[in-house]
C-alpha cells in the first residue's frame, strides 16, 4: 500500500520534473526558432481549430444567457445581462473552453505525431542528423500555439457575446441597445486582455504536456496511444489548475 | 592503417541488465565491418553509444580521432555531421516529401544555394536507383524504396561513416541482395567508413570486410568474412548455419 502511494508519488516527480526540464530546455532554444515551420504549426494548430472554438463558445454563450437573462429580467436587473455575460465570457468562459478544446484537439494531435515519430524512430533520425528534436519540434509548435491561443480568444469573446447577445434579445426580449450599453458600462478592456494573458499560459501547457508525451511516449502503437489520452488529461488539469492561481493574480 | 572508431571496454548497463560487457573493438578506416549477432545481444545498443543516442556507463568510444565519452549535446551535433545513419525502418520524416527528406541535412546545416541542393538530391537519388521521386511522399514507397531513400538521406552531407542498422531486415532475397550490393558499392565509390549492424549472413558476404559477432554482450569473434565462416567457435557455426545456439533455449 505505502509502496504503491510512493511509487505513485516518484512517477509524478518524475513527470513534473521532466515537464520543467523540456520548458526550460525550449526557452533556451527560443532562438533556433524555424519561421517556415512556425508558420505551418500556426495554421495547422490555430486557423483550423476556429470552427470548433466558435462552436463551443457560442453555444456557452447562448447557454450563459439563458440561465440568467430571464431571471435577472423579472428581477429588474435586465440592464446587467450585457455586462454579466461579457465578463463571464472574458475572464472565465472563453480562455478555459479555448484551453480545454485545444488540449483535446491540438494536444492530443501534437503527442500523437510526436509519439509515432519517436517509435518509427524519426526522433532518433533528427538527432543523428544534428537536428534537435526540442529545437525542430518543440519550438515552433509551443510558439504557434502561444501566439494562437489570443486570437482565438478575441474571436471567442466576439462570438459568445454574440450568441449571448442573441438568446437575451430574442429570448428575454432585452433590447440591443440595453444589451450593448451593459456591456460598455460593466466590461473592461482588462477582463479581455487577463483572458488572453492567461490563454497564452494554457498555450504553453499544452505544448509542453503534448510535446513531452510524445517525445517520452512508450514503444509501439498502444505507447502512442497512451501518451496521447495522457497528455489530454494532464493538460486538462494543469489548465484548471493555473486558471484558479492565475485568476486570483489577475483579477483580484 | 588508421583506426575511424576504436572502443575500448566499452559497457552498458540497464539497471542489473548488462547489455554491452567491456566491448573492444576497432574499424578501420575505410572498410565495413558488420555487426553480427541473434536478437538482444546489444548490437543496435553498439550502434546508440557511437552515434550519441546513449550514453555508455563507462569505456571509451574515439571516433575520427576525438574522444567521445566527455562529449556534450553540441559537440556530438558536431561530430554528427559527418556521420550518416540508415535505419531500420528507414525513419524518413513523413511529413517530408523524397525529396525534402534527402536534402534535409543540407537544408540545415549548410547555407547552399537551391539549386545545388536540387541538383544533389538528384545525383543521390539516381546512385541509389530511385531516380525522378523527389515528390513521392515515404507512406506511398515500399520497404526497399524506403532503404533506398533512407541510404541517400544518409550520404547527402557526404559523411565519413556511415552506419546501417539491419539494412535488409524485412525485405525480399532480391531486395537483400540489391541493398547489399549498393552498400558495397557505396563504400567502394566514396571511400566511407560503413558499420554494419545485421544477423543476415547473406549481405554480410556481399557487403562486409571484416565481422564481429557479438554474443550476449561480448565480441567472442572478429575477423574477415571468410575467417568468421570458418570459425571453430561452435556459437559461430552454429549462428552462421541458423541451428540452436548452445545453452539456448529457443521458444
Amino acid at each position: 500500500m505505502l509502496a504503491c502511494i510512493g511509487s505513485k508519488l516518484i512517477g509524478m516527480a518524475n513527470i513534473a520534473g521532466g515537464l520543467w526540464l523540456l520548458f526550460v530546455d525550449t526557452l533556451c532554444r527560443l532562438k533556433d526558432i524555424d519561421f517556415k515551420e512556425t508558420c505551418r504549426q500556426m495554421a495547422l494548430l490555430g486557423a483550423d481549430s476556429l470552427p470548433i472554438v466558435a462552436a463551443t463558445i457560442l453555444c456557452t454563450g447562448m447557454v450563459f444567457s439563458v440561465q440568467t437573462a430571464k431571471e435577472f429580467v423579472e428581477l429588474g436587473a435586465s440592464s446587467t445581462v450585457g455586462g454579466i455575460v461579457a465578463i463571464a465570457m472574458a475572464r472565465e468562459l472563453v480562455p478555459i473552453l479555448t484551453g480545454v478544446v485545444v488540449a483535446g484537439r491540438i494536444g492530443a494531435a501534437i503527442a500523437a505525431e510526436i509519439g509515432t515519430m519517436k517509435v518509427t524512430e524519426q526522433v532518433d533520425a533528427l538527432r543523428v542528423m544534428a537536428a534537435n528534436p526540442v529545437s525542430y519540434l518543440v519550438v515552433p509548435r509551443f510558439i504557434a500555439i502561444i501566439c494562437m491561443m489570443p486570437v482565438l480568444v478575441i474571436f471567442g469573446n466576439i462570438i459568445g457575446d454574440v450568441g449571448g447577445w442573441g438568446v437575451a434579445h430574442y429570448y428575454a426580449g432585452i433590447s440591443s441597445f440595453s444589451f450593448t450599453n451593459s456591456i460598455k458600462t460593466y466590461a473592461e478592456f482588462y477582463d479581455v486582455w487577463g483572458g488572453m494573458l492567461k490563454s497564452c499560459v494554457f498555450g504553453a501547457i499544452i505544448a509542453v504536456v503534448g510535446c513531452y508525451k510524445g517525445l517520452n511516449a512508450p514503444n509501439g502503437a498502444e505507447g502512442v496511444g497512451l501518451a496521447t489520452t495522457a497528455s489530454v488529461v494532464l493538460s486538462i488539469i494543469l489548465i484548471f489548475i493555473t486558471n484558479y492561481f492565475l485568476s486570483l493574480v489577475i483579477y483580484v | 592503417m588508421s583506426e575511424a572508431i576504436s572502443i575500448r571496454n566499452l559497457i552498458v548497463q540497464f539497471g542489473d541488465r548488462r547489455i554491452l560487457n567491456s566491448v573492444n573493438l576497432d574499424v578501420h578506416q575505410g572498410e565495413t565491418l558488420a555487426v553480427i549477432g541473434p536478437s538482444g545481444t546489444g548490437k543496435s545498443t553498439i550502434m546508440k553509444v557511437l552515434t550519441g543516442l546513449l550514453k555508455p556507463n563507462s569505456g571509451s568510444v574515439v571516433i575520427d580521432g576525438r574522444e567521445t565519452a566527455v562529449f556534450g549535446e553540441a559537440q556530438w551535433d558536431e561530430l554528427r555531421k559527418h556521420m550518416g545513419v540508415v535505419f531500420q525502418y528507414s525513419a524518413l520524416f513523413d511529413f517530408l516529401n523524397v525529396g525534402e527528406n534527402v536534402a534535409f541535412g543540407l537544408r540545415r546545416h549548410y547555407k547552399v544555394v537551391e539549386d545545388e541542393v536540387q541538383a544533389r538530391v538528384k545525383e543521390l537519388l539516381r546512385m541509389v536507383g530511385m531516380p525522378d521521386t523527389e515528390k513521392m511522399m515515404p507512406s506511398e514507397l515500399s520497404g526497399g524504396m524506403k532503404k533506398r531513400v533512407g541510404l541517400a538521406r544518409a550520404l547527402a552531407m557526404r559523411p565519413n561513416i556511415v552506419f546501417y542498422d539491419e539494412p535488409t531486415s524485412g525485405l525480399d532475397p532480391v531486395m537483400t541482395t540489391a541493398i547489399s550490393k549498393l552498400i558495397r558499392q557505396t563504400q567502394q565509390q566514396l571511400g566511407i567508413t560503413s558499420i554494419m549492424v545485421t544477423h543476415d549472413m547473406e549481405s554480410v558476404d556481399i557487403a562486409a570486410d571484416r565481422v564481429a559477432m557479438l554474443y550476449k554482450g561480448d565480441i567472442i569473434a572478429l575477423g574477415t568474412v571468410e575467417e568468421i565462416k570458418n570459425s571453430t567457435n561452435p556459437i559461430v557455426q552454429a549462428f552462421i548455419k541458423g541451428q540452436e545456439l548452445p545453452g539456448e533455449v529457443t521458444k
